[in-house]
């Protein structure tokens, strides 16, 4: 899938989390640029990405991740056929 | 009965209506409504129909009426209507959703839940482990079921100091529920593989002690209900098959203290136990225990495991608090029995132990007689002749007898309606039924007739629907009369005098009794890469908010100018590994702090006045005359504005948000106690 669509398809599951409902992402958005986007929110936010995509993060593959455009590639690497 | 959109074009709806006879369309007024028309449409979609949620707003005034028009125009003859009564979600909607749907939706789903009235209720969470997810979804839950809860948390790890050495934060709480959460990994000693009978006996009556202590010591500050968990099974049979049977194996060890909880739990009627071990049987390992959230942020369980604990906890307060399910209300054809009595028969209706069919309705009606036995009212609701109805129990194999009936409304009237009949009749409220019947059509109209009844999906196999009424845990039972809790307290006063022999005369002796140990040096090559990690993670002990990469690290590493230490902690529960690091500075005698930060996980340990020693130590040595300290406020790191005046700084300037401190070094005496520190040699 296109990133600039996943963002798309990541945005209404990140506002969910994050309670607020008009939430624009981009591929910079990260932790320290996201309102509300603590740890305890994060750990939601990969449930939700891992069910989404049927996907699992391996240990250790999400801590060097600066912001969702890193993610979105490694979403991306991790979907593909 | 299957379902179609209304919102499907036509030509769809045409297609369709081919294939399909008739409808049933949920009609949504409001939008807080959609929650009961999704759950309907959910339950009746597992029957592989489709059911659309009409919003009447689409179809204006005329609605219903139109939506009929277009309808019959489709060959449609047959249309039940159903308006859902709900104007907020409630517990069936929330029950359907699997974990990650409710971990999305919590924050919604807790603001449209707080609505209305609720019981207000404390509840205090001392965790093992990270409680956030299991609190939050618990939360969800409550609120479902009419409970609006405040919740303490423990730090990570810090159960027994929260109960034991500190109560005073419980005792403010004034919590009325403690929730100690301790899992396999909380165990603080296993035996060795070749343990003797004695040393076995004597880990288990240390660790018994230990949680023994802690339900003191709540029981003694909070005065309230405590519910502990027993342990699942270690996650490795060290011992192969043996682990459950040698005194060196673990799974052996966790067995029998579980029967000392359980044990305990008898004794003590204001300590409940919470069956962990079976939670994870019936959950399986392979989905209980997720190893990289475990490492990753200290949550052992997956989502789904969190969730049934919660589902589990849920049942436990529902029921502490007279909200556990009263009575069982059973629908007869192909619920109790196999086949349709009115039309086959009482010779054919299957039940007995003939056919696997008839032995499965056998065995659900022993099930259903057993939870009489334990105080379950049972009633029949069913759309029968009330004669052939009453006929069917004559039949010699049926395991269940009218007299078990507290109330038996079979006749052609609405479900719901006879429903409210059983409820008068039984002086009961609605909300103290379950009502468990093979048919989607009649569970969803029930189900949207009356929002305050329980209605579990429980398909149409009926060898399931023991298990799925099980699950719901709905008849959890908590004896709490009064002269339980006179019975218990004079347990809970000889358990004290037992426990007291546990506990530590001060805070001081505990920290000695943890052995901790330190590794105190300046920054080394093969940490660099775990201390810009720690840098860069921590929010809470971090005094300045800096974050530096890798490259800076290693430069700083590397540079004359600058004290910088790392700090490793180890003890009797283990090595915590690389906890604390001090960036520091030298301008000319004063020696600036850039960065101090700790890991979370070894708070109040003294861990940072070993840190201050150790870099008081070396900014000495270093011609250094003043340690230069400096606060500013995060977001998150509001615990450490006091961090430099209770180190014994003078301040140089406050304002609001950050502050600057100094210390002489030459005057300093040392002030760590109770972490030996190990030296190595210096270097740089």
């Amino acid at each position: 899938m296109d990133s600039a669509l996943i963002i798309r398809d990541l945005e209404p599951i990140f506002a969910d989390i994050l309670d607020q409902s008009d939430l624009r992402l981009t591929p910079e958005s990260s932790a320290s640029n996201v309102e509300g986007w603590d740890s305890l929110a994060h750990i939601n936010l990969i449930v939700a990405i891992e069910k989404r995509y049927k996907i699992k993060f391996a240990l250790g593959e999400l801590q060097d991740l600066k912001n969702l455009g890193e993610m979105v590639t490694l979403i991306q690497r991790k979907t593909a056929p | 009965m299957p379902i179609v959109s209304l919102l499907f074009p036509k030509s769809l709806l045409a297609r369709r209506a081919g294939k399909l006879n008739s409808l049933i369309f949920v009609v949504v007024k409001k939008p807080t409504q959609t929650h009961r028309a999704i759950y309907i449409r959910s339950i009746l979609a597992k029957t592989g129909m489709v059911c659309g949620v009409l919003m009447l707003k689409v179809f204006k005034a005329a609605g219903v009426n139109r939506a009929g028009r277009v309808l019959s125009e489709h060959g449609w003859n047959s249309v039940t209507a159903l308006e859902p009564h709900e104007t907020r979600p409630d517990v069936r909607y929330i029950r359907q959703l699997p974990a990650e749907q409710l971990l999305q939706k919590r924050k919604r789903l807790r603001r449209e839940l707080s609505e209305g009235s609720l019981q207000e209720l404390r509840i205090a969470v001392l965790g093992g482990v990270t409680t956030s997810e299991v609190v939050d979804l618990l939360e969800i839950l409550l609120l479902a079921s009419g409970f609006k809860a405040t919740f303490f948390q423990s730090e990570y790890n810090r159960y027994y100091e929260d109960a034991v050495l500190e109560p005073e934060k419980i005792k403010d709480f004034r919590p009325d529920l403690v929730y100690v959460h301790t899992q396999c990994t909380n165990l603080r000693r296993f035996p060795s593989p070749g343990c003797s009978e004695t040393e076995f006996h004597e880990l288990l009556s240390s660790e018994l002690a230990r949680f023994q202590s802690i339900w003191n010591s709540i029981h003694a500050v909070a005065g309230c209900q405590v519910i502990q968990n027993n342990f699942e099974h270690p996650p490795f049979q060290i011992l192969g098959n043996l682990d459950a049977v040698a005194y060196g194996g673990r799974t052996r060890f966790t067995n029998e203290l579980n029967l000392e909880f359980a044990k305990a739990a008898n004794r003590n009627h204001r300590l409940l136990l919470q069956d962990l071990n079976a939670l994870s049987a019936r959950i399986g390992h392979a989905q209980w225990f997720d190893w990289r959230r475990w490492y990753s942020y200290k949550i052992l369980t997956t989502p789904e495991a969190s969730l049934a604990i919660a589902e589990s906890l849920a049942g436990m307060i529902g029921a502490m608090f007279g909200r556990a399910k009263k009575c069982l209300i059973l629908d007869l054809d192909n619920t109790l029995w196999g086949g349709v009595i009115g039309d086959d028969g009482i010779d054919k209706i299957q039940i007995g132990k003939e056919t696997p069919v008839a032995e499965a309705y056998t065995a659900f009606q022993t099930y259903c007689l057993s939870l009489r036995e334990r105080g379950v009212l049972l009633a029949v609701c069913s759309k029968n002749d009330p004669e052939i109805a009453r006929a069917g129990f004559t039949h010699p194999e049926m395991v269940l007898k009218l007299d078990h009936f507290s109330s038996f409304q079979a006749n052609w009237k609405a479900k719901h309606e006879n429903i409210e009949t059983i409820a008068r009749e039984l002086n009961l409220g609605l909300e103290s039924f379950v009502f468990v019947d093979d048919n989607p059509a009649e569970r969803a109209i029930v189900a949207a007739q009356l929002p305050a009844v329980t209605v579990p999906d429980v398909g149409s196999d009926v060898s399931l629907f023991p298990g799925i009424v099980q699950a719901g845990h709905y008849f959890e039972a908590v004896n709490l009369s009064k002269e339980d809790l006179e019975r218990a307290q004079s347990y809970a006063t000889n358990a004290q005098r037992a426990g007291l022999e546990a506990k530590f005369a001060d805070y001081g002796e505990y920290l000695d009794s943890l052995q901790m140990s330190a590794e105190i040096e300046a920054f080394r090559p093969i940490y660099l890469e775990r201390i810009t990690q720690l840098i860069n993670k921590t929010n809470q002990f971090n005094l300045t908010g800096r974050r530096y990469t890798y490259t800076e690290v290693e430069r700083i590493a590397s540079n004359g100018n600058y004290i910088a230490l790392y700090g490793k902690l180890t003890d009797t529960f283990g090595d915590n590994g690389l906890v604390s690091v001090i960036i520091g500075r030298i301008e000319g005698s004063l020696l600036h702090l850039d960065l101090w930060i700790m890991s979370c996980r070894v708070l109040k340990r003294d861990m940072e006045l070993a840190m201050l020693d150790a870099l008081m130590e070396r900014a000495h040595g270093a011609g250094v005359e003043r340690v230069m300290g400096y606060y500013g406020r995060t977001a998150k790191n509001a615990m450490v504005a006091d961090h430099y005046r209770k180190l014994g700084f003078e301040s140089c300037a406050e304002d609001e948000g950050s502050s600057t401190w100094n210390l002489a070094t030459p005057s300093y005496l040392r002030k760590n106690q109770h972490i030996e520190v190990r030296t190595r040699v210096l270097h740089g």
